[in-house]
């Protein structure tokens, strides 16, 4: 709504418009999704694509439906990784950086390293780490390493965000390290933290389909990427994009159960979470 | 950090005594620059007293000093209290610039942050919590979000958890500079009648000639860069005042009087 329209409107008429906008919203991107299918299916029929080609949009749910069982024991499966990864980065991001914070020491030592780690293409790294480490923990690991650094590289950013009149408020008030760390610095990192977490989501499922397209090509594990890389072999192309249509809605899911954590925890006082009107 | 020098005659509480002392205080920081001094100070148990000067004067530099949050580069700081301890925490309330409130919780939590921090058992604290809160008439918003509160409310916030731990010494830190004009006569007056039925040795920073006169018993007027003091200027008026001794001649004379005791601090700076 514009506060320069906002005058002549009544408070009903104006939320009535916000009501519309947001609903606009929503619907033009439904509306797009649907032109867009009927238009991918009418080029199919009309120029008589063979579905080892381009499959249509049909073509692709008959195929996800047909496929059930063997495309959700996949889905299961990535989604277990991404999670492990997932669990393992938060762990490992968070308890990094609450080392670092307490050691500057440590950090100087290590910090670099975490850096090298992040900015190393984790595909160039997925091959070498099969190699040494059995199948499922390299999995595991290269999610771990695409999604631990976002969640390292925010929560120090948060923890070092503190209140510098808090902190002295802290520091008057003779508090510990621990109280300070528990009751101060925390609370004060949890908005960038869940930032990180909201990031690491999405990187430890690119994390997990990266390895398994990796562990793939050396002729074992069931994920999803793993399936997309065998029905690739195999010109099964309508099941191809059956699972990549599950992994995105897979990173859809993720995305938006981390967004709405991350609301619930911050509404009653961030100013990410409030609404606009206050 | 290191803590405030304990007077040398140690736990001598005394009604009326000495509460704190600066001796030849200087504070020169890192950059050089030199903030504050040598500048000597005492103020007696029970005084309301007021620090006033320009901008970058060192006013909050001296508050801090004596709250030990910072360090003197020179010079003795003392600060005496009733316990004999001289660990801040315990015997200084600090009200900064700003609310400082942690955002992410209740008033309530808030309040009781010093208590926490004290270890003190929740039965005994929310006793505390909820006769601080009666006493900045904010009972009512005990559950409420910081966010949720306007400026004003905001401070009284800070000035209650300020008060929470009891403290023999309050230090306030230009508390409503950024108020609008009347809900700063209303905190004046609060504070004033808090000071009253509390006791407190309250040592009060602002730039505002008006609030110092109204609020105090005696004002330093300082100096800017280093800050020094210039000036010191009793108000012998009733510690009961009221909108009458806004409006009064004495309180307009002090106003002058205490106008005329900056004007110096204020020569030479760009602008006046």
């Amino acid at each position: 709504m514009s506060s320069l329209q906002a005058p002549p409107l009544s408070t009903d008429a104006a939320k009535t418009e916000t009501r519309g906008l947001r609903l606009v919203r929503i619907l033009l991107p439904i509306l797009v999704l649907a032109v867009g299918i009927m238009l991918w299916e009418l080029l199919v029929r009309l120029e008589n694509i063979p579905p080892y080609v381009l499959p249509g949009p049909g073509a692709v749910f008959t195929t996800l439906i047909q496929d059930w069982s063997i495309l959700s024991r996949s889905l299961l499966t990535t989604l277990l990784t991404t999670l492990e990864g997932f669990v393992a980065a938060a762990i490992g991001g968070i308890a990094l950086a609450l080392v670092f914070n307490q050691s500057k020491w440590l950090e100087y030592s290590l910090f670099p390293y975490a850096v090298i780690l992040q900015v190393t293409p984790v595909i160039a790294i997925a091959p070498l780490l099969l190699i040494y480490l059995p199948q499922q923990t390299a999995v595991i690991v290269c999610a771990w390493i695409v999604g631990f650094f976002p969640v390292l590289s925010n929560t120090t950013l948060g923890l070092n965000s503190v209140d510098r009149n808090l902190a002295g408020l802290f520091q008057l008030y003779g508090a510990s390290r621990m109280q300070t760390l528990r009751y101060l610095k925390l609370p004060s990192a949890l908005p960038f933290i869940l930032g990180g977490l909201r990031i690491a989501g999405g990187l430890s499922l690119i994390g997990a389909v990266v390895a398994e397209i990796a562990a793939g090509s050396a002729g074992a594990g069931s994920g999803l990427a793993y399936r997309i890389a065998e029905s690739g072999y195999r010109l099964n192309i309508p099941r191809m994009f059956a699972a990549l249509l599950l992994l995105s809605v897979a990173g859809i899911v993720i995305y938006g159960l981390l967004a709405l954590a991350t609301h619930l925890t911050l509404r009653r006082w961030h100013e990410s979470a409030l609404g606009k009107e206050i | 950090m290191a803590e405030p020098a304990a007077l040398p005659e140690k736990s001598s509480y005394v009604p009326g005594g000495i509460a704190v002392s600066l001796r030849g205080v200087t504070k020169v920081y890192d950059s050089g620059v030199v903030a504050l001094g040598p500048l000597d100070l005492e103020v007696r148990h029970g005084e309301f007293v007021s620090l006033l000067g320009p901008s970058g004067c060192g006013k909050s530099t001296a508050l801090r000093l004596i709250a030990g949050l910072n360090a003197p580069t020179s010079g003795i700081v003392g600060v005496s209290c009733r316990t004999g301890k001289v660990r801040a925490g315990h015997s200084i309330g600090f009200v900064f610039q700003e609310p400082t409130l942690m955002p992410w919780t209740s008033v309530r939590e808030n309040v009781r942050l010093p208590l926490k921090l004290a270890k003190m058992p929740m039965a005994e604290s929310e006793a505390r919590v909820n006769e601080a809160l009666m006493q900045v008439g904010l009972s009512e918003f005990a559950d409420a979000y910081p966010r949720e509160l306007s400026g004003g409310m905001k401070m009284r916030v800070s000035l209650a958890r300020a008060v929470v731990t009891d403290p023999d010494i309050l230090l306030m830190d230009e508390p409503f500079a950024a108020l609008d004009e009347i809900t700063r006569f209303r905190l004046n007056n609060d504070l004033l009648s808090l000071w009253r039925n509390l006791h407190k040795t309250i040592i009060f920073v602002t730039h505002s000639v008006f609030e110092s006169v109204y609020l105090s018993q005696r004002i330093m007027v300082m100096t800017s860069r280093p800050g020094r003091l210039s000036a010191e200027i009793r108000i012998d008026a009733p510690a009961a005042r009221g909108e009458d001794f806004r409006t009064s001649a004495a309180y307009a004379d002090y106003c002058r009087k205490v106008s005329n005791a900056l004007a110096p601090s204020y020569a030479g700076q760009p602008g006046s």
